[in-house]
């Protein structure tokens, strides 16, 4: 099409899905973002048993494993990785969409609105789901743990924590969630449509809060661990 | 009268879309504070067609902070340093004596650069013609005031009518998403009674149209609404995800022998 | 020439119903066969390309700028009129057309002025329709505010974007065209000349901007709404790119003009800061609302700041001269009076060239916020431009060239003197007189495009052959696009020293100051030797860097220049051949003692159409009479 000649498709523009679209995949992000936060606000609380020892702390595993005559963990897994693959499905296809409206950057671009935590999203999504990968394979499957036992989640939980590069990538990872969930947890709301200026000092004090309490209980397992607290 | 004073630019100069373009310095000397932006780089380009060179290309009509025709990248910043303020409404006394001043035209893959500073913003017109519209043909409408629309819906369509279509949105996004300008035209016409009959296909019709466009998607910064000239909120985006999220829920293809039109 | 006004017969109520009854129509299902061609894209082209398709015509859209959303009708703040009587004060068709008629000093067309206000309703209804965001109160309704000149509340707002909103309602009827495929829309594309075959328009050719392509588009009418030409003064409140060319090229192809020396000069302007200065910043007029104008009584106090000059050394001039309408007196009168002012050496400003606009008293009484509401984005875009506070500090503004209520002739059903050729919106002259009232440019703009050309046309495409489209290859067609791409040769062959915005200035000064608010016998005779130097020296010293293959702006300015180098001089001739005083029109020889415009209506009550004779041969003048059968004629008073 000439540059100054203005043509419109409209007809062929409606055949365009709600996958398909921009705002639709948008939407994809955020709602498995919420299962995903959700998740990991009950992964939180779940945890805390820790502190009650190994006798709560196993018992709680169990109860997960038995829930729904066992089949209740297998929904919930379910449940996860689709929601974790729409994730990553939709974050990799906007990120390459975005990377491709921008070919040529500027020379110097000032960020004035954004935040260091928004502009980091994909990587700090890159490095969470790596962590989880490596989560999974080691307390999960115990794959990658040197001295796995799978009747007594607590000792794998302790011992897993002993080793410091363990407990250190642990943190890192933990701070990774901080930034993602710090954008993310006010982001899904606006995607959503879910903005009201009566509303939005609570969205972001929501987000900030539950940021706060996620990261900073889960951080205290490893330091828990290293510094003999729990044992 | 205030003192004047000499600035260098690092301005990006690209002969044609499918030319290259590289950065070129120019010294802009006796520089008067009360000038505008603008008039800054017409006192450039003056001296510039004297050497006979070719003067730096650059968009700008109604020079006051209306029509949305100026804008470049000034230091990193569409439209400048200053808030809600446009290239042309820009003055010289937001800068001092000795600044080195980089200007780089919109950076998206929908704006192809034309020449210097100018894009082509085409694609706005596209998705407005996609959708962005009441469809109220000339002599159908009635009386003006048989519809009362509350003060508060006619004042938030009003915010978001303030669009110039200017980009620097897109300019600004680190993405290169149009949605504060798409969202802000479905806004104003979501608001209003006249609005509704066409709400829900207008709001797929100019995603689909931006999304053809290749703009990228919001990932909700905020860079876009600090650059805005004219203060459009983000809010406009949520409401355009909501009126979206709607319309892709209940939406039915058309049924046969529902009538031409 | 034959100067037929076509003003159809009948009580002034009923001849726009009859005419309309009288017009031939165009039978449905031939509309598509007919192809019209819209010059410019603001409200009166905007409306009238979107209307037209809306018809079934096959339309071709051209404007200069990037999108047709960005034509200058969009910096218009104040608002539109219309005679809706919502708030119950007595306004009425008949009152706004005296109104109007009155206002334009009795130099208007009576019959044309009477249909604008009888559309004036309809094109409110059709904007709230379009979902323009008029103002509105709690109770839902549209506000209405009073303008300058009317002592009715008849003017319909949207905040101070009035003309921004109007436009985009426009541009979006038209963006629905396009997207329909009905319009085929030409951005960034400038029209330099008018195919006439026979006598009848029959087509134009472009220069695409961009790539350089000069084209030719031909059709059975052409529509030209290219707006006004006041930035033959270089300094106006005018967007940089506007220009008369493409009524400059219909003028020398035979459209008479008409009565190029009515110019208006708004009176409340941002005064200029200096040489640098490459345009003029209006303020609305709707300040003048809450704000009061005034200058020191006293020379020695025009270098204090206006918070030490006292109440009682104030002088409230427009309050003092004219009582009942005070501050927002039509813009002639608060212009010239502003002049005088200043003339009197009681100037503000650095320049000495501005006066008060003070809205202490306003403030006082209404408080911050509501001036902050009724007047927010005006503040803030002063202080942007002055970086002074006008909450603080009264604002300082100076009059500056606005409007051209001149421009090319055309009959009742906006038909030049060229068959085809339509001439809408700011680009005709029919409807301000001598001056045009605040509110009225956007009624007239959008009067024309959506309720007057899709009638008046359809009369004219109806007698014509579907199908009798001239060929491509037609001589005239050749020739038309030979002597544009000569034309732009030209320019580059010049190869001299200046640039063109040099020359523009040049003649921006000898037009101020001669042609400006006030004119004189041996100033126009100054200007009339001034103005052919300039140009001589322009095709002689003119210098056009690149080439004419890519975006070139010198280029595009310096066709437009050298249009303006002809226009300003039809402009001082016709201003020297008016001797009288009428509206924006102020001869110096003719006025009351008492510094006001005196008319002549025994010698000077008619339209003056100048027809091109050919290159340096002298234009011809013919009148057209005009007749003032409803509204008297009577010196305006304002007192």
């Amino acid at each position: 099409m000439s540059v100054a000649e203005q043509s419109i498709a409209g007809a062929e523009a409606r055949g365009h899905g709600f996958l398909a679209s921009s705002v639709g995949r948008k939407v994809i992000m955020a709602a498995t973002g919420i299962v995903l936060f959700g998740f990991v606000t009950v992964h939180m609380i779940g945890n805390t048993q820790a502190y009650l020892g190994a006798e709560g702390f196993n018992g709680y595993a169990k109860f997960l494993h038995t829930m729904l005559h066992g089949a209740g963990i297998w929904i919930f897994r379910a449940v996860l990785i689709s929601a974790a693959g729409l994730h990553v499905w939709a974050a990799t296809t906007l990120t390459m969409d975005n990377l491709a409206a921008r070919p040529v950057g500027y020379r110097a671009q000032q960020n004035v609105a954004s935040t260091w935590a928004s502009r980091t999203m994909r990587w700090s999504g890159v490095i969470l789901a790596a962590f989880i990968v490596y989560h999974l394979l080691h307390l999960t499957t115990g794959t990658v743990h040197p001295n796995f036992d799978h009747t007594n989640p607590y000792a794998n939980f302790v011992s897993g924590f002993k080793v410091p590069a363990v407990a250190g990538f642990y943190i890192v990872a933990q701070l990774c969630l901080g930034l993602h969930m710090w954008h993310g947890v006010w982001s899904f709301s606006q995607s959503l449509g879910l903005s009201h200026p009566r509303y939005d000092g609570l969205r972001r004090g929501f987000a900030y809060g539950l940021t706060f309490l996620v990261v900073g209980v889960n951080i205290t397992y490893p330091i828990a661990v290293l510094t003999g607290f729990i044992h | 009268m205030a003192k004047h004073f000499n600035l260098t630019l690092h301005v990006w100069r690209q002969k044609n879309a499918k030319c290259d373009g590289k950065f070129v310095e120019y010294p802009a000397e006796n520089i008067s504070p009360d000038m505008s932006f603008l008039e800054m780089l017409d006192v450039v380009n003056e001296g510039l067609i004297r050497k006979g060179e070719e003067p730096i290309a650059f968009d700008h009509d109604c020079r006051e902070g209306i029509c949305g025709t100026c804008g470049m990248v000034v230091n990193g910043r569409p439209h400048g340093p200053k808030e809600r303020t446009t290239t042309c409404q820009l003055h010289m006394r937001s800068f001092k004596d000795g600044d080195n001043i980089t200007l780089e035209p919109w950076r998206a893959e929908a704006f192809p650069v034309l020449k210097d500073l100018m894009v082509d913003r085409g694609a706005f017109d596209r998705i407005i013609a996609a959708g962005g519209f009441i469809s109220a043909p000339t002599g159908s409408p009635q009386d003006a005031n048989a519809l009362p629309i509350p003060k508060e819906n006619a004042d938030l369509a009003m915010d978001a009518a303030a669009c110039i279509g200017c980009a620097a949105c897109v300019a600004a996004c680190p993405n290169a998403s149009a949605m504060l300008f798409v969202s802000a035209k479905i806004s104003q016409l979501a608001l209003l009674p006249q609005g509704q009959p066409e709400r829900y296909l207008r709001v797929r019709d100019m995603i689909a149209q931006m999304d053809a466009e290749e703009f990228g998607t919001c990932t909700n910064h905020g860079e876009c609404e600090t650059a805005c000239p004219k203060g459009i909120k983000m809010e406009n985006i949520a409401r355009m995800n909501r009126d979206f999220i709607k319309a892709s829920l209940t939406y039915r293809p058309a049924t046969i022998g529902g009538g031409a039109g | 020439m034959e100067l037929n006004s076509r003003i159809p017969d009948g009580p002034i109520e009923k001849k726009w119903d009859n005419h309309k009854f009288d017009l031939k129509l165009v039978n449905p299902a031939n509309k598509r066969k007919y192809k019209v061609l819209v010059v410019g894209s603001g409200l009166a082209g905007g409306a009238a390309a979107a209307s037209l398709a809306e018809l079934g015509y096959e339309v071709e859209c051209f404007c200069y700028q990037d999108s047709p959303r960005r034509a200058h009708s969009i910096a218009a703040q104040g608002g539109i009129n219309a005679a809706k009587n919502y708030h119950n004060d007595g306004d009425s068709v008949r009152r706004l057309f005296y109104d109007t008629v009155k206002g334009g000093d009795f130099r208007a067309r009576e019959a044309n002025v009477h249909r604008l206000a009888e559309v004036s309703n309809n094109i409110i209804d059709q904007c709230v329709g379009q979902g323009v965001p008029f103002a509105r109160e709690y109770g839902g309704l549209l506000d209405n505010r009073s303008f300058g000149g009317a002592q009715v509340s008849r003017t319909f707002y949207a905040r101070g974007q009035t003309g921004q909103q109007l436009l985009l309602g426009a541009y979006q009827a038209l963006q629905r065209q396009v997207g329909l495929g009905t319009v085929k829309m030409f951005a960034r594309h400038e029209m330099h000349e008018l195919i006439v075959v026979d006598g009848v328009a029959k087509g134009i050719v472009t220069r695409d901007m961009v790539t350089g392509e000069i084209k030719s588009h031909l059709a059975d009418a052409v529509c030209l709404a290219t707006g006004g030409y006041g930035n033959t003064m270089y300094l106006a409140t005018y967007a940089k790119g506007c220009n008369g060319t493409a009524i400059w090229r219909a003028h020398k192809k035979g459209a008479a003009f008409a009565n190029p020396c009515f110019t208006q000069i708004h009176p409340t302007c941002i005064p200029v800061t200096g040489d640098h200065q490459s345009k003029l910043t209006l303020m609305s007029e709707s300040l003048r609302n809450d704000g009061r104008i005034w200058v020191p009584k006293k020379k020695e106090d025009c270098g204090k700041p206006a918070s030490q000059i006292p109440e009682d050394d104030r002088d409230y001039y427009l309050e003092r001269k004219y009582p009942s309408y005070g501050n927002l007196a039509p813009r002639d009168i608060a212009s010239r009076a502003a002049k005088q002012v200043c003339d009197d050496g009681r100037g503000i400003g650095e320049t000495g060239l501005g006066v008060y606009l003070d809205f202490d008293a306003a403030i006082k009484r209404l408080g911050a916020n509501k001036i902050e509401e009724k007047y927010g984005n005006l503040f803030e875009m002063y202080e942007r431009i002055t970086d002074e506070n006008p909450y603080k500090t009264p604002m300082r503004i100076f009059p500056a060239t606005h409007y051209t209520m001149g421009g090319l002739w055309v009959d009742y059903n906006l038909m030049s003197t060229i068959p085809g050729l339509f001439v809408l919106g700011e680009a005709n002259f029919s409807d301000h007189g001598a001056n045009r009232l605040g509110a009225s440019a956007l009624m007239q703009g959008l009067a024309d495009g959506y309720f007057v050309i899709p009638y008046t046309i359809g009369g004219y495409l109806a007698g014509i052959k579907p199908g009798s489209r001239i060929k491509a290859e037609d001589p005239a067609v050749k020739a038309a696009e030979q002597y544009v791409s000569d034309r732009v040769a030209k320019l580059f062959a010049i190869n001299g020293k200046e640039t063109p915005t040099h020359f523009h200035r040049e003649l921006g000064k000898v037009m101020w100051e001669f042609c400006g608010m006030g004119r004189n016998e041996a100033g126009l005779k100054k200007a009339l030797q001034l103005i052919p130097q300039i140009r001589e020296e322009f095709w002689k010293n003119l210098r056009i860097p690149g080439s004419g293959a890519d975006v070139n702006q010198s280029l595009e300015l310096a066709g437009r220049v050298a249009d303006f180098l002809e226009i300003g001089e039809l402009m001082c001739l016709d201003a020297l051949e008016r001797r009288e005083s009428c509206g924006g029109h102020f001869r110096e020889e003719w006025q009351t003692e008492e510094g006001e415009a005196l008319r002549d209506d025994e010698n000077f009550c008619h339209v003056a159409a100048w027809e091109h004779k050919g290159e340096g041969q002298t234009p011809v003048r013919h009148v057209e009479p005009l007749s003032f059968e409803n509204v008297h004629l009577a010196t305006r008073s304002y007192k």
